[in-house]
């Protein structure tokens, strides 16, 4: 193999991951202003449909993510220490607390269908305008967040069978970093999503 | 070589933001139980807008990084300021 086929640009690979992340924030960006705008439409509205989200796994869901970021960072830590078993527990922390967020997430949602509250229910289609809205755009927003939990647990699954294979090491790290990277993205959306949607007064 | 304690010093700053990140995470919960009428919102934006700093700054390594990535947040977060901005002043005095 010539040299320049192996020559590996570390940084360059990050910009890459850094602009895929931006649109990403951009999509969820279109869903923030739709959200903003009918939020200054209807406050009182949202108000009472963000009341009955439940706070104990919106704050229980934010703690898990925070804590899983955490360990992602950690595992990229432990690798640059080469520190290879520390790294594998982290990440498996990390796809746990990902499991763990989607079972939380599984459980509030099948509540939710239970009490009646989803799109076309016929207690939404009762309630006043801006809470059916509501209750759309927390679907979407949570349903999409949620696609981008199962993406990053399988992604981080891979990189953590290629740490355990060898072939992610601390002189070759891009894998597990632009796993974390992507990670990290889904908990900063995650800590937006949660004052707007289960804070509301 | 690597030096080790200064890489334990990196292991124990990642658990300080942790647990930074946590205590914000308590404010916005307590604040949010409080009427503040408008500023409500505000702090729920302004402190979240916080915690995703720290995340940006030191789980994601932006400090550590060139500026091709710190100027291309940059211009990523202005696109999305201008979208939100000119949303507004389209919706608000429509």
């Amino acid at each position: 193999m010539n040299p320049s086929a192996q020559h590996q640009d570390a940084e360059g690979a990050r910009l890459g991951m850094w602009l895929f992340l931006f649109s990403e924030l951009l999509m969820f960006g279109g869903l923030f202003v739709v959200f903003a705008v009918y939020l200054q439409r209807y406050p009182a509205q949202f108000a009472d449909a963000g009341r009955q989200l439940s706070l104990f796994f919106g704050t229980g869901n934010t703690v898990l993510l925070l804590t899983s970021s955490l360990t992602v960072a950690l595992a990229f830590e432990a690798l640059r220490q080469n520190r290879q078993r520390l790294c594998q527990g982290l990440l498996g922390f990390t796809i746990l607390a990902a499991g763990l967020f989607l079972v939380n997430k599984g459980l509030e949602w099948h509540a939710k269908f239970q009490h009646d509250l989803y799109p076309g229910s016929q207690t939404l289609r009762q309630a006043p305008a801006g809470q059916e809205l509501f209750f759309g755009l927390y679907y979407l927003t949570t349903g999409l967040h949620g696609l981008h939990v199962i993406f990053g647990g399988v992604i981080l699954s891979w990189v953590l069978v290629q740490v355990r294979q060898g072939r992610i090491i601390a002189t070759r790290p891009t894998m597990l970093e632009n796993g974390a990277l992507y990670w990290h993205l889904v908990d900063v959306i995650w800590i937006f999503i949660f004052p707007l949607y289960y804070l509301l007064l | 070589m690597h030096n080790h304690s200064q890489h334990c010093g990196a292991m124990r700053q990642l658990i300080v933001i942790w647990g930074l990140l946590l205590v914000l995470t308590g404010v916005t919960v307590g604040i949010s139980r409080l009427d503040l009428g408008a500023l409500n919102i505000w702090a729920a934006l302004g402190i979240a807008t916080g915690k995703a700093s720290l995340v940006i700054l030191f789980f994601m390594h932006l400090k550590e990084e060139g500026r091709a990535i710190g100027i291309s947040l940059l211009v990523a977060l202005a696109t999305l300021a201008t979208f939100i901005g000119l949303t507004f002043f389209d919706v608000l005095y429509r």
